[in-house]
């Protein structure tokens, strides 16, 4: 089953897949400019536009932001104040840093590995990504504006204890030497846990 | 988002002023994990497109309007698949009301909608792992049921 032709070519299909579906969304598009009846291809089109511009304007900040975090905030800092042993503390402080930012899921989990990698605890990194989706302040005037203030005050309070025991029941569940594939990338030197071939196989 | 890149940019300028070889190289390291993450990004991104051009706002209108037990977990469901960027999502929301959709169903639809991404699912486990990502969208999922029965009990 796994010989080494069927895993290279796992591997293979691993790297390509979003080049075919991102290529695929392209001629879809362009076959709409030829026949303006074909609605389907524009809209894709139109979609994945919007979706790069958005991706565009939000994520090379963000990057700048999280290289410039992990060459600066020394790991004390962020040990003290959402490690180990920081307990419910560092709850106010996760949701603070979440409901700051702005923009999709995504964007979180590069910030939240660069956490991780700065002594966070699991526990904490999953109340960022649970505040992150859950109560970012830009989105909650538009929740009031369309759906009423006590639907959104509703949802927030619920939503808040929630994503807390959530993060909590994550760091049970996983295993308590588990680390995210992303931490052991060649990138950040002076981590030294090498090779990232685990990563590769994993797609 | 002007905001993110002013913030950015004072910080780059801050750091810059501070040591500048430290800041090339938080630059570069910020720029790598970037360039690292762009395919499965726009792969994600295509599949999100098609979906949200195969499902139509008068389509959720149908599933997810009217009583029982169906237009509920439709919604867990929809919301779990789609990426619907807020600015499109709370409009939706408050036209499905006006419709006839639920407050439990709205609030699964919102709430899986933002804690749950299986598109998404293959980026996330670039960063966690596979095991995580798929158990922390359990869970959210689970989640986005006790919020819509949470809701359901405040908003009687």
């Amino acid at each position: 089953m796994n010989s080494l032709p069927v895993r290279k070519m796992r591997t293979v299909a691993g790297k390509t897949w979003p080049w075919f579906l991102f290529a695929g969304v392209v001629v879809l598009w362009a076959y709409s400019l030829l026949r303006a009846d074909f609605v389907f291809g524009r809209k894709a089109g139109e979609n994945l536009a919007s979706f790069l511009v958005e991706m565009a304007s939000v994520l090379p900040p963000m990057f700048l932001l999280v290289g410039l975090f992990e060459i600066w905030v020394p790991r004390k800092v962020i040990e003290r104040y959402a490690g180990l042993r920081s307990g419910m503390r560092a709850v106010p402080w996760m949701i603070l840093l979440a409901t700051v930012q702005a923009g999709p899921l995504y964007v979180a989990f590069p910030v939240a590995i660069g956490l991780w990698r700065k002594g966070c605890a699991p526990r904490n990194v999953f109340i960022y990504l649970g505040a992150f989706s859950a109560m970012k302040v830009p989105m909650l005037t538009f929740e009031v504006a369309f759906l009423g203030w006590r639907f959104s005050l509703a949802r927030t309070l619920i939503s808040i204890p929630l994503f807390v025991a959530l993060a909590v029941a994550m760091e049970r569940l996983l295993p308590s030497n588990f680390r995210p594939p992303a931490l052991k990338e060649p990138s950040n030197r002076g981590d030294g846990l090498g090779s990232s071939s685990l990563e590769e196989g994993s797609f | 988002m002007i905001s993110l890149w002013i913030i950015t940019g004072v910080a780059l300028l801050v750091s810059l002023a501070a040591d500048r070889r430290k800041t090339q190289a938080a630059a570069f390291k910020g720029l790598k994990m970037f360039v690292g993450v762009i395919p499965i990004l726009l792969g994600v991104l295509a599949a999100v497109s098609l979906v949200l051009t195969a499902v139509t706002p008068r389509m959720l209108e149908g599933i997810l309007s009217g009583t029982g037990l169906l237009p509920f977990f439709s919604a867990l469901g929809v919301g779990s698949i789609a990426l619907i960027p807020g600015f499109i999502a709370y409009p939706l929301a408050a036209l499905l009301r006006q419709n006839g959709a639920s407050v439990p169903v709205l609030a699964a639809f919102i709430t899986s909608l933002m804690m749950v991404g299986v598109l998404t699912l293959p980026l996330e486990a670039r960063y966690f792992g596979w095991r995580a990502a798929l158990l922390r969208n359990g869970l959210a999922l689970c989640g986005a049921v006790v919020v819509a029965a949470g809701m359901a009990w405040v908003l009687r």
